[in-house]
């Protein structure tokens, strides 16, 4: 019998599937997209650091990032692809869709967790790489294989892992954590919930049939909608704090400001639209506004900082 | 015979073009971790790396 004519189903309940995958399996396996925002925040968090690293030595630190934020999502789709697997937005994920075996998927996310953490520690520091390693393990077991299925709690904890990008880029430079790299960690960790929720409430569908225990499935709609309210009002200041304890200008903190009051000006939408379309619009509108937020105020930061740097006469 | 004959397995030609793929993709990122450390090596030795003694 020819492998071509051995059913890939059969192959992966026997433990001898696998060897299917194209190259594009495997990228999709990294999740891009969450990694760009990975990339882009870690980015921020390196350059607006103070002191200074080799462009070279920084360029590695944002590519082992990368490569950790990437294996992570490997490992998260090797543990969920039974729920990926009925959820609308997750079943063409490469496991479910039968092109990777989760074996595979398992030992793609090892391997890559291993080589980033490695050569970040070697080529960078080891505290950035502790780091890492840290982000990696509480992504893909704390979060992933615990929170996520444990609680509706789940993407408030759990989004801490997406939050520790920029600190660990701040301390491949400095090789510590501040007050201003855990202000960068609190504005994404505070715009994660809003953002997951609204998403949420038009997909509650898909939560429901996965029975992940999202909170508008186990609290309902209306706590969501009060919970979404509350983490956007401490969002709002939050994403101004880099003005207010002074490592961005005024001029930062005022679009800040304005971008902060247009969040929360969504939610109380979402919040009080309750019936029909109207309702799903607002989430909708919330949710593409999250991310609008998400990559405006760090590219803010990143143009406050290099602004900065010229004046004074030294681009970091 | 082929190893393939030998061992009772026989790769498709679209599952070998797959291979093929997976396979330039590792060469390609073992390369790049080559030069990767060779550039962080050239970086970490600093300019001065040519005046240490042999001694």
């Amino acid at each position: 019998m020819s492998l071509a004519e051995i059913q890939d189903t059969t192959l992966d309940e026997t433990g001898f599937g696998g060897g299917q995958g194209e190259v594009g399996d495997y990228i999709a396996l990294l999740k891009p997209r969450v990694m760009s925002l990975v990339i882009f925040t870690a980015f921020v968090g390196m350059l607006i650091a103070p002191g200074g690293i080799h462009p070279v030595l920084g360029a590695v630190a944002i590519l082992c990032i990368a490569i950790g934020a990437g294996a992570s999502g490997a490992l998260n789709m090797w543990y969920d692809a039974d729920i990926d697997a009925v959820m609308s937005r997750t079943k063409g994920r490469p496991v479910p869709a039968g092109k990777v075996t989760a074996h595979e998927a398992l030992v793609f996310g090892l391997t890559l967790s291993a080589f980033s953490v490695l050569v970040l520690g070697l080529a960078v520091n080891w505290f950035a790489a502790g780091f890492l390693a840290f982000t990696i393990f509480f992504y893909a077991v704390i979060y992933t294989m615990w929170l996520k299925r444990a609680t509706p709690q789940n993407i408030v904890i759990g989004g801490a892992a997406g939050a520790f990008p920029p600190m660990i880029g701040w301390a491949a430079v400095t090789g510590s954590a501040s007050l201003e790299s855990v202000v960068l960690f609190l504005i994404i960790f505070m715009w994660t919930p809003p953002h997951f929720w609204a998403l949420s409430l038009f997909k509650r569908g898909d939560y429901e049939s996965a029975r992940i225990p999202m909170l508008p499935v186990v609290a309902g709609e209306d706590a969501t909608r009060r919970q979404i309210l509350a983490y956007s009002l401490l969002l709002a200041p939050v994403g101004v704090a880099p003005a207010l304890l002074g490592f961005a200008s005024p001029v930062y903190g005022a679009v800040a400001g304005v971008l902060g009051a247009a969040f929360v000006w969504y939610a109380v939408k979402v919040f009080r639209e309750r019936e029909g379309d109207a309702a799903r619009n607002a989430a909708v509108q919330l949710f593409k506004f999250s991310l609008l937020y998400l990559f405006l105020v760090f590219a803010l930061l990143l143009g406050d900082s290099v602004v900065a740097s010229l004046v004074t006469g030294s681009l970091a | 015979m082929s190893n393939d004959d030998k061992d009772g397995i026989r790769l498709s030609d679209d599952q070998k073009r797959r291979q093929r793929g997976r396979s330039i993709a590792i060469g390609l990122a073992l390369a790049g971790l080559v030069v990767l450390f060779y550039l962080v090596t050239l970086v970490k030795m600093g300019p001065g790396v040519l005046d240490k003694g042999m001694y």
